[in-house]
């Protein structure tokens, strides 16, 4: 079908996945920081979607529906935490959760 | 029935273990029913096993029951095996009848005892561990059975361990009985070295075989097995811990510190007595231990305010007449005066202890008095005990059993004048404080209140007590009255006849008219300072010399001090200098760079997430190019 | 269909960008699930058609719709995107965008020296994904499956504890 080079598709999904660890290093707010691990993960996923059509196998889009179940787990867990932690302090500031200080 | 001989100890042992597992589970009145009742039943086989070896004794009346094997390791060999014989048959008999008694007297005495399961445990350990060590077929089943009593001892002295004091009497006992376990663990070595095997009959046969009289390795070999048993039965240099001990329950002091465990040294020797006939220095330094030991203690006794510590000189005294008893070869005598003074010293110990409980644990006896009228039973059977002690003539098993070991000091051939003039004198000693003790405690003006009396439970048991201290003599008596030997007969089965006795000695009779001699001086002297002029005594301790005297003999001759000054003082100094010497440094360096380590990791955690972030962003950056360009 | 790759790639990017610049959660959301969408664009045209339907069902719709349920309970309004202005200082921004420009830059490096030969697509269908899912890695599904109970009990009891709280 398509007949751009792996390249070019590994190459979006090192940008996207770039543009995720930005956002999680940038943000305070847990809810962006879920967010950008949601982007970090669906770059993950695109690039074993890209390197399965490579190859013409199954096995990248087989990877790819397991990250996304980890996804949804990640996500119900992430946001029941993101809730709880917004009654304990008010706030969404990670920062101030962090009470495991050494 | 010989065969039933492995549940000697095996019953306290099951005793010890179901009291230790499940004593907090067990009902407060299940508990000395199981704890007395185990060691009773065990009595009950001892006496079942002694019957049948009276009626049919076994071959060579010896009868060795392998259990099974231990330790194989070459040329050693070590069964789990029990050796019955009539040395081990009668100290057996003794300990096991004796502790069912006090087991008994426990039952009331710890009766309100919040720890009654724990205290239970104990006894039974030390039941089984004595046993053990009286049983045991070679040297290393005896070393097991001899650290187990010791341990016992340890845990009864220090068990109200809420106060510090207790636990420090219990320490100094393990430490300094240990002194003497490292001399018999050497000795050990040495005689396996040597002869090849640990078994003791074996061990004899061979010693006898290999080694001439006097020969360097026996006498090595002798004292240091002496070393061992000054050790545990608190002879000179060693004796110092036994006082202190007296810091444990009472029925313990009765118990471990008078009655059984302390005589496992006399038990050693007289189980060991064919190494001291190759060695006769070495059984002329039992000799000498056991003789200055019986002096110095007794002077110590006449000094002490505390009953339980006079009682404590006195065990120690009497212990030195079993030690000189062996040192002149008069084997079965020390063993007859164990046997003697296991009655009577636990009776006398039994007996301070009710007074004691009575008086609302007041130990002094200068603040005791008048108790005759207060307690008779008490009064009675101790002042039974007492003249035991003493070695009142004719109605006491005492005066027999040293009786014996005061004339044969001369009359053996290894025997001295020397060591019959102390005899004697010990006698006199043990005579004035015996008395001493009984005038202050049972009569004068009464000084303290009785509180409670004891119950059956307490009585029964010394009563029996009394009844054997009075009737246990008459298994030996002297040429001049009966001429009874059952007891030293049976005796020489196991243990060689006083060797010849030397021409020139005094007769039997002779030297019992000095015993009682010195027996009617040393009343005399009690009753003159403590009935008839109380002021005497006082005055006696007024002058700056007798001021001294007293001091240093309360003072146990400044042992204590002596020892403080040669070894826990240099060792102390040692370790406060040596605390920071090189290796040490080493330690606390490691200590130090370990905590550097942990406060550098811990600036890292911060508790912040997106730090743990970016430093996994940077690990995964750092990775690539590491793989990228390397 | 390789201009699509290109046009759809261009928009995940910038709209992903815009999402992390946002300031309003709910923009931030919308942003995302245009990136998303866009991805699953990407997808299609690699010739993964089921992979891409389920991006949209799952991604886009479920995993969006959690996050929006969340953003509606907690109601935040007005005072938290100026809370969120005063969080965003310019200068926060330096370190991360540039360890991620060093990211990409390996990435970059590392794929132009690769072999990168796209061969003749193919398109795998949800036949033959299914025959490789339940086939070969059918552990893999069935650990997928404990870890959504997981991931459902771990939410519940976190949800449960505030309840009580209050």
């Amino acid at each position: 079908m398509a007949t751009v080079p792996m390249m070019h598709a590994l190459l979006v999904a090192g940008i996207l996945f770039a543009l995720g660890v930005t956002g999680l290093l940038v943000r305070r707010n847990i809810l962006f920081i879920l967010m950008s691990l949601e982007v970090m993960l669906n770059a993950a996923g695109l690039a074993f979607v890209a390197a399965g059509a490579r190859w013409g196998q199954t096995d990248g889009q087989v990877v790819f529906i397991f990250i996304l179940s980890m996804a949804a787990a990640e996500v119900a867990v992430g946001l029941a935490l993101v809730i709880q932690i917004y009654h304990r302090f008010k706030s969404f500031d990670a920062d101030r959760a962090s009470e495991m200080k050494g | 029935m010989l065969n039933l001989l492995w549940l000697i100890p095996a019953l306290p042992m099951a005793g010890f273990l179901i009291l230790g597992l499940f004593g907090s589970r067990l009902s407060r009145q299940a508990i000395p029913i199981l704890g007395a009742g185990s060691v009773g039943l065990s009595a009950a086989v001892s006496l079942w096993v002694a019957g049948s070896f009276f009626i049919s004794p076994p071959a060579g009346y010896a009868y060795t029951q392998v259990l099974w094997r231990w330790l194989e390791a070459g040329s050693l060999h070590l069964p789990i095996a029990l050796y019955l014989d009539p040395l081990s048959l009668i100290m057996m008999l003794v300990v096991t009848c004796v502790s069912f008694l006090i087991h008994v007297y426990s039952a009331g005495y710890m009766s309100d005892d919040e720890d009654m399961s724990r205290f239970f445990a104990y006894m039974n350990l030390f039941v089984a561990s004595m046993v053990t060590l009286l049983l045991a077929s070679n040297l290393a089943l005896l070393l097991l059975g001899w650290e187990g009593v010791g341990l016992c001892s340890y845990l009864l002295i220090g068990f109200w361990y809420r106060d510090p004091v207790n636990g420090y009497a219990g320490r100094k006992a393990f430490i300094v009985t240990r002194v003497g376990d490292t001399s018999l663990l050497i000795g050990l070595f040495l005689l396996f070295r040597h002869l090849g095997t640990l078994d003791i009959q074996t061990l004899m046969e061979r010693a006898a075989h290999q080694w001439p009289v006097g020969s360097p390795l026996a006498v090595a070999a002798g004292l240091l097995l002496l070393g061992g048993a000054v050790g545990k039965s608190a002879q000179l240099p060693l004796q110092t811990w036994l006082p202190d001990a007296m810091a444990g329950p009472t029925p313990t002091s009765a118990l471990i510190h008078a009655a059984t465990m302390v005589t496992a040294g006399v038990y050693l020797i007289a189980r060991m007595h064919v190494i001291y006939q190759l060695a006769p220095s070495a059984q002329f330094a039992v000799a000498v231990a056991g003789a200055a030991t019986l002096t110095l203690a007794g002077f110590s006794a006449l000094t002490q305010a505390d009953i339980k510590r006079a009682l404590a000189y006195s065990t120690v005294s009497q212990i030195g007449y079993m030690f000189l008893a062996l040192g002149v070869g008069a084997w079965s005598a020390a063993i007859f005066h164990f046997m003697t003074h296991a009655f009577f010293k636990a009776l006398l110990f039994l007996g301070a202890g009710m007074i004691i409980e009575s008086l609302d644990h007041e130990q002094n006896m200068f603040k005791m008095g008048g108790l005759r009228k207060e307690l008779p039973v008490v009064f009675w059977t101790f002042l039974i005990a007492g003249c035991a002690l003493a070695g009142v003539p004719l109605v006491t098993a005492g005066f027999y059993s040293k009786g014996l070991i005061v004339w044969q000091a001369e009359a053996s051939s290894a025997g001295r004048w020397g060591f019959w003039l102390v005899a004697v004198f010990g006698v006199f000693l043990t005579a004035a404080y015996t008395f001493r003790i009984i005038f202050l405690t049972f009569f004068g003006e009464p000084k303290s209140h009785v509180h409670k009396r004891p119950g059956l439970a307490m009585t029964v048991p010394c009563v029996i007590l009394a009844a054997l201290s009075m009737v246990g003599g008459f298994v030996k008596t002297p040429e001049f009255l009966g001429n009874i030997h059952i007891f030293t007969g049976f005796l020489h089965h196991a243990l060689p006849p006083v060797a010849a006795t030397r021409a020139a000695s005094m007769s039997e009779m002779g030297s019992e008219a000095w015993v009682t001699l010195a027996l009617m001086a040393g009343f005399a002297v009690a009753y003159f300072c403590y009935i008839y002029r109380p002021e005497f005594s006082e005055s006696l301790t007024r002058p700056a010399i007798g001021k001294a005297l007293y001091r240093f003999w309360k003072s146990d001759w400044g042992m204590d001090w002596l020892y403080d000054r040669l070894f826990v003082w240099p060792v102390m100094w040692f370790a406060r200098v040596d605390a920071r010497d090189a290796v040490d440094s080493i330690y606390t360096g490691m200590a130090r760079l370990c905590e550097l380590f942990y406060h550098g990791a811990r600036q890292t955690e911060t508790g912040r997430l997106r730090w743990y972030a970016a430093a996994i962003a940077l690990g995964a950056v750092i990775f690539v190019a590491v793989v990228l360009f390397l | 269909m390789d201009a699509l790759f290109y046009i759809a790639s261009a928009v995940a990017i910038i709209a992903t960008f815009l999402m992390l610049t946002r300031m309003n959660v709910v923009h931030a959301l919308l942003f995302l699930i245009v990136s998303l969408l866009a991805v699953a664009v990407v997808f299609y045209t690699l010739g993964a058609p089921f992979v891409a339907a389920l991006e949209i069902i799952i991604y886009a719709g479920a995993i969006m719709v959690l996050f929006i349920f969340v953003v509606m309970m907690l109601n935040l309004g007005k005072r938290a995107a100026a809370q969120e202005r005063e969080w965003q200082r310019p200068s926060l921004w330096v370190g991360p965008s540039a360890l991620a420009a060093v990211l990409v830059a390996e990435v970059v490096y590392l794929l132009t020296h690769a072999d990168t030969r796209m061969s003749g697509a193919v398109a795998l269908g949800p036949r033959q994904v299914s025959q490789s899912l339940f086939g070969p890695y059918l552990i893999g599904a069935e650990l997928a499956s404990m870890l959504l109970l997981g991931g459902l009990v771990g939410a519940f009891h976190l949800g449960r504890r505030i309840r009580e709280k209050r």
